[in-house]
């Protein structure tokens, strides 16, 4: 696998978070892609220096969520995403996010121009990333 | 396999004079878990694990490990349990493989692939004399005398205590390489809280003598929350919110600090007129030191009954 995880004990996120937001950003950024093998629990806690436990949550966190699978005997692996989550929602999660963005860009005197300008940038960039092959 | 927990004390308290050292603990620790014991210098953590072994006698309750009261343990319980504490002598002429064999005597469960492995793993020369061995060299030659004889449960006092950063992360590293086994259980003290998040399942808080806190890491994290309020003016003053541990001022804004933040203390807060309010998580060294600061209620026990039998 190419990815490379760090995480950072000391910071206010939770480990296995951390573990679980960087997974599925290479997924969505088509860094890590479906039928690719992802560590053994045991493989990564050791690699990461963390226990075990940590690295069990997060890929049971992901597999809730429809992102990885393990096939018993085989590995822990990425599969196609399924719509887990139904639209509504994925649109009520979407909310705080929105809020918390405009929020801190209105603090920062963006105007509305700039951040909508902005955000379209960033979405072809990951675009870019992506490559097309991933949904 | 039994259920029973491999640590456990009742009442357990402890005296010095007039000074309470521990005050009335129980504890129940669970088979197969890593489990922290936290709580500053002179809380009573070291006593705590020096009556554990029996090294002190309690002034009043009970401890047992493995099922087996402290102030009686057999030579076959002992044979089970791993400890490091900071008294741990060797005899500086001894090279690290002679100081290796001369433990294995005592131990009839001495395995020799560990204590080379441990060894390895922090770059120890068998032919090292043990007086010339660094600080972190030495924690690791003592590490590998403990984990040779392959005990079930390892108690560690501070372990870490003076080593620098590539000896801590050789000992974290021992530490989960220990999990490989789902009936091993590691009870340690730490002050490195970094490192606790990295490795244990629960923690237990003490505070001057008394227990604070008994419960998964991921409880007490989430537990204590940090409320940031702005408000146009001055803020108002607090009134008593369940759960406050602390509160911090500015010109115009609240910096509080709660535990068990639920809807109550949310409508408790927002009563105050806020123009805004936001929780911010905290990580756990900050949600530690939090929760022991000296302003706020000090009565707390967080709900631990998944770490109580």
């Amino acid at each position: 696998m190419s990815l490379r995880i760090i995480i950072n004990p000391g910071s206010s996120v939770p480990i296995y978070k951390q573990i679980t937001e960087q997974i599925r950003m290479a997924v969505a950024t088509g860094r890590l892609t479906v039928t690719d093998q992802l560590p053994s629990v045991r493989a990564l806690a050791e690699t990461l220096v963390i226990n075990p436990n940590t690295v069990a949550r997060a890929y049971a966190d992901l597999a809730r969520e429809g992102v990885i699978e393990t096939r018993p005997g085989r590995g822990v692996f990425i599969i196609p995403k399924r719509k887990v989550v139904h639209p509504s929602e994925g649109r009520r999660r979407l909310e705080p996010l929105l809020n918390t963005l405009i929020s801190e860009a209105m603090a920062m005197d963006f105007t509305a121009e700039e951040l909508q300008e902005a955000f379209e940038r960033k979405l072809s960039q990951w675009k870019n990333e992506k490559g097309g092959t991933h949904e | 396999m039994s259920d029973q927990p491999v640590i456990h004390t009742r009442d357990l308290t402890k005296y010095f004079g007039p000074k309470c050292a521990v005050n009335s603990l129980d504890l129940a620790i669970p088979r197969g878990c890593v489990f922290a014991f936290l709580g500053r210098n002179g809380s009573g953590k070291s006593t705590t694990i020096r009556m554990l072994l029996g090294l002190l006698q309690p002034d009043r309750g009970e401890a047992s490990l493995l099922g087996c009261d402290s102030r009686a343990l057999t030579p076959a319980v002992r044979a089970r349990i791993g400890y490091l504490t900071e008294e741990h002598q060797i005899y500086g002429w001894m090279t690290v493989g002679e100081a290796g064999s001369f433990q294995a005597a005592f131990y009839p469960r001495w395995n020799e692939k560990i204590f080379r492995g441990v060894i390895g793993h922090f770059g120890l020369d068998p032919r090292a004399q043990v007086k010339h061995l660094s600080r972190g060299m030495r924690a690791g030659l003592c590490l590998a005398l403990t984990l040779a004889p392959d005990p079930e449960l390892l108690i560690l006092d501070d372990p870490a205590l003076g080593l620098d950063a590539v000896a801590r992360r050789s000992l974290i590293e021992s530490m989960i390489y220990l999990t490989r086994r789902a009936d091993r259980t590691i009870f340690f003290s730490s002050h490195h809280l970094a490192d606790v998040e990295r490795v244990a399942d629960y923690l237990a808080v003490l505070d001057y003598s008394v227990l604070r806190a008994c419960c998964p890491l991921e409880i007490f994290r989430n537990s204590v929350r940090e409320v940031q309020l702005r408000f146009a003016g001055a803020p108002p003053t607090l009134p008593p919110i369940p759960g406050l541990l602390q509160a911090f001022r500015t010109e115009n804004e609240l910096r509080v600090t709660c535990v068990h933040y639920n809807e109550e203390t949310e409508r408790a807060l927002r009563a105050l007129g806020p123009l805004a309010l936001e929780t911010v998580p905290l990580g756990l060294e900050d949600a530690f030191i939090h929760y022991l600061g000296e302003r706020g209620e000090k009565s707390f026990i967080l709900p631990g009954s998944e770490a109580s039998v």
